[in-house]
């Protein structure tokens, strides 16, 4: 039986009970009472700093008092009515930066009413209910395509859709989802809840899903323009970036995101294999998740090596606690400059600005999270390395609109991309619906 | 240690917090926890008439009003007094009694408003060995439809004649237990005076429906589909009874007549705020019942602590104290001048004290970039309602304008001298100053 000193690359490092255990929901949703408890700390702020904080604008103080008051199907009914995956941004929400960070508790007394929490205590609430809690529209004949199945995409397909719009939304991967499915850490949401989360936006009716449907493979722009009223592309970042030092082409090196990847879509966790050593290079949440789901894998020593100092870190404090309290330790300050090793990785040197000499980290395993980007050629305007847009997320192109990480200007969070797709999908009923 | 031995009506209890007649004294098995607790006295649950005593109901009998996290603020009781046999009752009080002398111990009677009645029942409890009694003047359910309870105590002239029946018939002292179902708490007062009571107690518990189940329609609590009015007490009603209570201190009738408080009492703070309204010692019941007998040990070291603090050595030496500033509205002070000033340190920006002033009230507060709050004080009334809504202590408060100095919401110079309305030019029977 493997164990935790087991050298290499192997699966079951601890007793797969252990495993699942480690995987359990990172917060357990509130039980009634805990919610009506925690409801009750909220002030019902004038102009809610929370509510500004939120990139979908969900009224909180509003839903936090329906769950005071005993109605949580409402409470998430509000919150639909703005952000359509509420139930997974509750689970993923960096709402230490956003809702619960504005919170004017959190500045009062350093303990914020625990927003997150209660967003998912109301949209599980509804959830949990047979049927959809939106009505469609009459069909309107109008036939929009969204590329990409991710949050952006789905928002969009779910807006238009209550619309009256008929909506194809061509997924490149097997699964709809996008990095609610394939990205995010197993622990942020738990018992398959991405795919069920698309079942029920489904529910809406007039969205049709053809997955292995990919721009630039079997679609192209030209051709969606034609058959179609409108396109939304929410493409995500398709590519990854790559490190440019010596020795990153070796077995045990990858991108972390195909770590997360494999780790989501396993049945059994124990079945992965993961390194007694594992080292995360880079400093945002992709890296936060890989890091923190190696350790849980078992491994040994896991380590987040970042090339700046904390405060520059992208992962928020409350996630760098995360780690350091799963076991990960967190390096500042160094810069990989090679990856060595005969065929499989034994060790990364790093340059620190206090040292000489290199650093050097024994490694059977190397995750690179140091970005993504945007793949492919759309033949669009760029901004940067990303789609340029104006307004409610319009290309260069007349009757595309682009959104999520694939257009410039976002922050690379769920949320903010289920606020492009869904003001999109307002600009884009308005266009088709403009002068009729 | 501040004492806290009380006297009242000449019956001695090493504290003042009495159990108010009620389920926690029915009977002797409780009565005993609670003198064993530390209970200063117990006003024993209300004996009827000899014979087959009362029936309860057999469903729910409270129901109760939350806050947050189920606490408990509110509780209605539809139970009647005493389902238990005379005898049964009078015994174990002579037993409970013997076994703690140093213990006030009050029996509550209710009996019909006919002298025979009272004349057969004063000498057993006065057998028992109890300190005194208490007339049963407050009751609002079910004994009230008859003829008793509430009924008598919303007809001063039946509060009177069963009071001296009393006086005439025992040696024991006289408190009567008010009802506040009733429109000015006075009248009963001083007809209880007038019978020659020697002391009020209030208030008995408040006519209340404390829910309707939405989905059968039925008032809680609920027996069978239907409810009926209980009585409310617990901290919602502690308002209510203080007022009650300082009306009949200060009342020119009543004034001096003893007191004992009852109404919503939960800490000692409570009681001293009660006793510092006029009352001799106060009564608990609800409190007990939330948190059990224990709770009497907070209240003991509370008021203890704070009698230290401020130098009392003995519960006299603040009981109506408070009275004296219990006055009428027009007697107030309109050349008493304030003006909110908002802690912009401690402010943590929630920004209720504008929604509450700009939506409901005044206007007196500006928003300003930063969620910065500030009073206009050319509008600021004082009303207070920004210092009630804000979630901060101390936060927001009302700062006296030194005479001399300009209102800007009116123009004109606060004068120093006091000024009521009974002198105000805009009041038609105003009196000229002296």
């Amino acid at each position: 039986m493997p164990n935790a000193m087991t050298p290499g690359l192997v699966p079951e490092r601890l007793d797969p009970q252990e495993i699942r255990d480690n995987f359990a929901d990172l917060h357990p949703p509130l039980s009634e009472h805990q919610a009506h408890v925690a409801a009750d700390r909220c002030y019902f702020c004038y102009d809610a700093p929370c509510v500004t904080a939120c990139p979908t604008a969900i009224d909180i103080p509003l839903f936090i008092r329906q769950i005071a008051t005993g109605r949580p199907e409402d409470a998430g009914r509000t919150i639909f009515e703005q952000n359509i995956l509420g139930g997974m941004c509750a689970r993923v929400c960096p709402t230490e930066n956003l809702c619960e960070g504005a919170c004017v508790r959190e500045i009062a007394e350093g303990e914020p009413v625990q927003i997150g929490l209660l967003q998912r205590h109301a949209t599980d609430s509804v959830m949990a209910r047979q049927g959809h809690p939106f009505v469609r529209s009459a069909p309107t004949g109008r036939h929009v395509a969204v590329v990409g199945g991710g949050p952006a995409g789905m928002a969009c397909a779910h807006r238009l859709a209550m619309k009256g719009h008929e909506v194809t939304v061509y997924e490149a991967r097997p699964k709809p989802g996008g990095l609610n499915e394939y990205g995010i850490a197993a622990y942020k949401t738990v018992d398959d809840f991405a795919a069920r989360e698309v079942d029920w936006l489904l529910g809406i009716g007039g969205i049709t899903i053809e997955t292995g449907r990919a721009l630039g493979e079997d679609l192209t722009l030209a051709e969606l323009v034609e058959g179609h009223d409108a396109v939304f592309l929410g493409l995500g970042l398709g590519g990854v970036n790559a490190l440019n030092a010596p020795g990153s082409d070796m077995t045990g090196v990858e991108p972390a995101v195909h770590f997360i990847e494999r780790l989501r879509q396993a049945e059994e966790k124990a079945t992965l294999p993961v390194g007694r050593n594992v080292v995360v290079i880079g400093g945002g949440m992709t890296a936060v998740d890989a890091a923190v789901q190696s350790k849980l894998l078992g491994a040994a020593s896991v380590t987040l090596a970042y090339r700046k100092g904390r405060e520059a870190m992208p992962a928020s404090r409350w996630e760098q606690d995360l780690a350091a309290s799963k076991g990960v330790q967190l390096v500042f300050d160094v810069s990989p400059v090679e990856i060595r090793g005969n065929g499989a990785v034994t060790e990364i040197a790093f340059t620190h600005p206090e040292s000489e000499a290199p650093v050097l980290m024994q490694a059977d395993q190397v995750l690179l999270a140091i970005g993504q980007r945007l793949a492919g050629d759309q033949g669009l305007a760029r901004e940067g390395a990303k789609i340029a847009v104006t307004g409610p997320g319009r290309t260069s192109l007349e009757k595309v609109w682009a959104g999520g990480d694939c257009a410039a200007g976002g922050d690379d969070l769920t949320v903010t991309a289920v606020a492009n797709g869904r003001d999109a999908a307002e600009d884009i009923h308005a266009s088709l619906t403009a002068g009729g | 240690m501040a004492d806290l031995t009380t006297d009242f009506l000449g019956i001695r209890s090493p504290n003042p917090f009495w159990l108010a007649s009620a389920p926690p004294t029915d009977k002797e098995y409780n009565v005993r926890r609670a003198f064993d607790a530390g209970w200063g006295g117990v006003v024993w649950k209300t004996l009827g008439e000899e014979g087959p005593p009362v029936v309860n109901v057999n469903g729910p009998r409270y129901g109760a009003i939350y806050g947050a996290d189920r606490r408990l603020l509110g509780l209605n009781n539809i139970e009647l007094i005493t389902d238990r046999p005379l005898e049964v009752n009078l015994r174990e009080m002579k037993a409970v009694k013997r076994d703690y002398p140093d213990r006030a111990l009050i029996a509550s009677i209710m009996v019909p408003c006919e002298e025979e009645a009272w004349r057969k029942i004063l000498p057993l409890v006065e057998e028992t060995g109890a300190d005194g009694i208490e007339l049963n003047c407050g009751c609002p359910h079910g004994m009230s439809e008859r003829g008793m309870g509430s009924a008598v105590g919303q007809a001063p002239d039946l509060i009177e004649m069963i009071t001296r029946w009393c006086k005439q018939m025992t040696r024991m002292p006289v408190i009567v237990k008010l009802t506040p179902n009733i429109t000015d708490v006075r009248g009963p007062a001083r007809a209880a005076k007038a019978g020659g009571a020697d002391a009020v107690s209030l208030i008995n518990t408040i006519n209340s429906i404390t829910s309707v189940d939405l989905d059968n329609f039925s008032p809680q609590p609920t027996i069978d589909g239907k409810g009926t009015h209980g009585g409310y007490c617990g901290p919602a009603v502690k308002p209510i009874a203080m007022n009650m209570v300082a009306e009949i201190a200060r009342d020119a009738e009543t004034h001096g007549l003893p007191i004992s408080g009852i109404g919503g009492i939960t800490t000692w703070r409570d009681a001293a705020e009660f006793m510092a309204l006029g009352c001799g010692n106060v009564q608990v019941c609800t409190a007990a019942m939330t948190y059990g007998f224990k709770i009497v040990d907070e209240m003991k070291r509370g008021l203890s602590g704070w009698m230290d603090e401020k130098g009392y050595a003995s519960v006299s030496d603040f009981v109506g104290r408070a009275v004296p500033n219990v006055t009428d509205w027009q007697y107030l002070n309109l050349n008493y001048v304030t003006k909110a000033r908002i802690d912009q340190d401690l402010c943590i920006k929630c920004g209720r004290c504008y929604a509450a002033c700009e939506d409901t009230s005044h206007q007196a507060i500006a928003m300003k970039p930063g969620r910065v709050f500030e009073v206009k004080d050319d509008e600021c009334v004082a009303c207070n309602l920004c210092v009630d809504v804000c979630p901060v202590e101390d936060c927001i408060t009302m700062t006296e304008l030194d005479a001399g100095t300009v209102d800007e919401r009116t123009g004109r110079v606060v004068e120093g001298e006091y000024a009521n309305w009974t002198t105000h030019p805009n009041n038609p029977s105003a009196q000229a100053a002296e």
